[in-house]
């Protein structure tokens, strides 16, 4: 009897094992039932969670069957985390993204939606609203993505009050020019430059500038396009002007293993007199202040000084924007939701708050802040548009020049090796 | 310790039974296992051996893997210098757990296992930060570490007491000690924990007789507790090895094996491949190389240290 019973058991337990490897397969949802869509973005600054946040209450409130599951992430996190789910094939149906070279990795492997139809139907009404500049970002092999919800450029965000207190009465416009008023602050006892590079990628932006003023367009669609190299003369140059600056530590104490929050928080505390940085640099600033304040009117921008000598124009522009990719597996309600937060109110949402320069037409109406309406005039003037590095190319590419830039900061690699150890890289990536 | 009630042999509650028998024995502990062993195939076994096939390939881990680049992974990782950093660290965050970590362990479970007052107390705080997940004490560490002086507990005691504000993580030489120590604080009070379960194994009896032929507490320590805590120690040893080969959570989130790969760890490394750069069959081969360092460890280990337990006799 005893004997029967564990038997019994025995086979429950193996048949239980069995069953749960092979339980049903979800079936695909019908679209007029209810709707889950998932969203995933990295806006972790209070203002602009909460204006995300009020889009798609609204949305939800006017569609009663859509349920928008939004997981916020840190920068960071988020690139981890997406790339796990990335290759388990299993995408969000909308999130975060750069695009250029690592949204085209994903499109490649069939990950993303294809939205061309989407952006075309009704004679492009969705297409036509956009900055086709910026739209294009999002776009891989003629087939569109994603959509931008922001453009801007990288710059020198600056603290005029410490500027004052340096003597420093203009910012400067040439290289030159920058590394004397560094040598003014660090003689008025200011940390001149707030840097992030444990994270790498802030650091990388000085480099890409310096290569971008120094050889300009041609350079390095020459290295792209491999009519050129990673190791030519600009390449290597701006590691030396790297050092001419490093010469002169301009950086907060402890700077190579630094996040980018602490640079935002020393720039924001009024700690370092300025940071190389992106169009998110104030709400960053402002949400890593110890009052939540940021230096408001104390903040001021001015564009990456042109380099004696440098071949690139003054004018020309790194930067890239922030928008949104869609998974493979969206639903039509998921486009639908995208479109919703591209309108020009939505924009205005998020101009108001100062959180994004305006890619949709229209959405420009209430740009009140100073700063905000200067980096949109530079970046207007600029001829040629270069994507930051990390992103333009592929991310095995963007990681290998990150840490080798990283290498310069640190002294451990010369300009010349780390232009090799791009190049070497290059030669791999970019068949 | 005290002694479980026997537990009577379910399988030989009817004795005298027949051959038949036997076997029908043998298929139900077949079938009591089959879960366990489908689990372990499926989870252990199945991902080790797709491992091993994915380090043959160049593969971005999207899609199906076609670039089939033989060893090529294998040896290229043996060329990169990053690589054998991160070996060498590996192996000095061994030394120095081995002939730091642990000999402290041992000393503070020998203190709060003894009649000391308030050792409870002592115990659990001792014990606590190894309760925590490591990804609060790497952020936690990473805040008292801060290279600004207003914001770091550990450079602003520096300041205080006169001396200069170092960058910590920041510094390629001041990095790994930093994270050391972080690593220390979290993992001792777990071999602490281990050591005072070994201490408590050992009978007063002989301590006793020790002291009646007129054995200091020196003496005490060093030929009575010590030989008589080998086996536990061995075992503390064990782990600690395992533990900084595979090292990876506090490592990622306070320097992600930075600056420039100065903390670079072999499992920090793997995972730059993998997720960062996306190369996922040369990330694949580190994974096999670390498999292969920790197997041979562990078999070479258990060879050496087969030494009789004096307690248990075995």
């Amino acid at each position: 009897m005893q004997r029967k019973l564990f038997r019994v058991l025995a086979l429950i337990v193996m048949v239980a094992t069995v069953l749960a490897g092979c339980g049903p397969k979800a079936t695909e949802e019908v679209s007029s039932g209810p709707v889950t869509v998932t969203w995933w973005h990295i806006s972790t600054a209070e203002e602009h969670k909460g204006a995300w946040q009020k889009l798609a209450d609204e949305y939800m409130a006017a569609h009663p069957n859509v349920t928008i599951e939004i997981t916020v992430l840190e920068n960071e996190a988020f690139k981890t985390k997406l790339t796990t789910v990335m290759q388990s094939g299993n995408p969000p149906d909308i999130f975060q993204s750069w695009g250029g070279g690592v949204m085209n990795e994903y499109a490649q492997a069939g990950l993303l939606k294809d939205i061309t139809a989407d952006l075309d139907a009704d004679g492009g009404a969705w297409r036509n609203t956009f900055a086709p500049g910026a739209l294009g970002v999002y776009a891989y092999k003629g087939q569109n993505y994603g959509v931008p919800w922001d453009m801007g450029m990288i710059g020198f965000w600056y603290n005029k009050d410490l500027f004052a207190q340096a003597g420093i009465t203009t910012p400067p416009t040439t290289w030159n020019e920058l590394l004397e008023d560094v040598k003014a602050l660090k003689a008025a006892g200011i940390t001149p430059i707030a840097l992030g590079e444990g994270d790498k990628w802030p650091g990388m932006h000085m480099w890409a500038y310096l290569v971008t003023r120094l050889g300009g367009k041609a350079n390095f669609e020459g290295a792209l396009l491999r009519t050129g190299s990673f190791t030519d003369q600009p390449f290597v140059q701006a590691g030396y002007k790297l050092q001419e600056l490093m010469a002169l530590e301009p950086f907060q104490d402890g700077f190579l293993g630094a996040t980018y929050g602490d640079e935002a928080t020393a720039v924001g505390n009024s700690k370092a007199a300025m940071e190389l940085m992106g169009q998110w640099a104030p709400a960053v600033q402002k949400d890593n202040s110890e009052d939540k304040q940021g230096l408001g009117d104390k903040l001021g921008w001015f564009p990456f000084p042109m380099v004696e000598g440098g071949k690139g124009d003054p004018n020309d522009a790194v930067g890239g924007g922030n928008g949104f990719a869609i998974g493979k597996n969206a639903s039509p309600e998921a486009i639908d939701f995208v479109k919703y937060l591209t309108t020009p109110e939505a924009q205005q949402a998020l101009v108001k708050i100062n959180v994004a320069i305006p890619v949709v037409k229209g959405g420009e109406v209430g740009m009140t802040d100073p700063l905000m309406i200067t980096l949109q005039q530079s970046l207007a003037r600029a001829q040629y548009f270069q994507l930051y590095y990390d992103q333009a190319l592929p991310p095995a590419m963007g990681s290998v020049i990150n840490d080798s830039v990283q290498g310069i900061f640190a002294g451990t690699l010369t300009p010349e090796q780390a232009a090799k150890a791009i190049e070497d890289s290059a030669a791999q990536e970019l068949k | 310790m005290q002694s479980l009630p026997a537990i009577p042999n379910i399988f030989k509650l009817k004795p005298g039974t027949g051959a038949p028998r036997k076997s029908q024995d043998n298929l139900m502990i077949f079938l009591f296992l089959l879960p366990a062993i489908v689990l372990f195939l499926l989870f252990v076994v199945y991902p080790i051996l797709q491992s091993i096939y994915y380090s043959l390939f160049n593969w971005n881990g999207f899609g199906p893997a076609v670039d089939f680049v033989g060893l090529d992974n294998f040896r290229n990782i043996l060329k990169d210098r990053v690589f054998l950093i991160a070996l060498r660290n590996g192996f000095l965050i061994i030394a120095l757990s081995l002939s730091v970590q642990l000999p402290l362990s041992l000393i503070l479970a020998v203190l709060v296992g003894r009649d000391l007052p308030g050792r409870v107390f002592f115990r659990t705080v001792f014990f606590l930060p190894y309760v925590l997940s490591e990804v609060i004490a790497a952020l936690m560490w990473l805040f008292i570490l801060n290279p600004d002086p207003d914001r770091g507990f550990i450079n602003a005691i520096i300041i205080f007491l006169g001396g200069r504000a170092q960058p910590w993580l920041g510094s390629t030489t001041l990095v790994l000690p930093a994270i050391f120590a972080a690593l220390t604080w979290k993992y001792f009070g777990y071999h602490m924990l281990l050591f005072m379960a070994g201490l408590q194994n050992i009978p007063a009896e002989i301590e006793e007789a020790g002291r009646v032929d007129g054995v200091n507490t020196l003496q005490n320590f060093f030929y009575i507790t010590l030989p008589l805590l080998s086996s536990t120690i061995r075992t503390s040893a064990y782990i600690s090895v395992l533990g900084s080969l595979q090292q990876f959570i506090l490592v990622w989130i306070m320097s992600k094996g930075g600056p420039v790969n100065a903390s670079e760890m072999m499992a920090t490394y793997m995972y730059r491949f993998g997720f960062v750069r996306f190369q996922l069959g040369y990330g694949s081969a580190v994974a096999i190389y670390m498999f292969l360092l920790c197997l041979t460890f562990s078999v070479i280990y258990m060879h050496l240290t087969r030494k009789p337990d004096h307690l248990s006799g075995l």
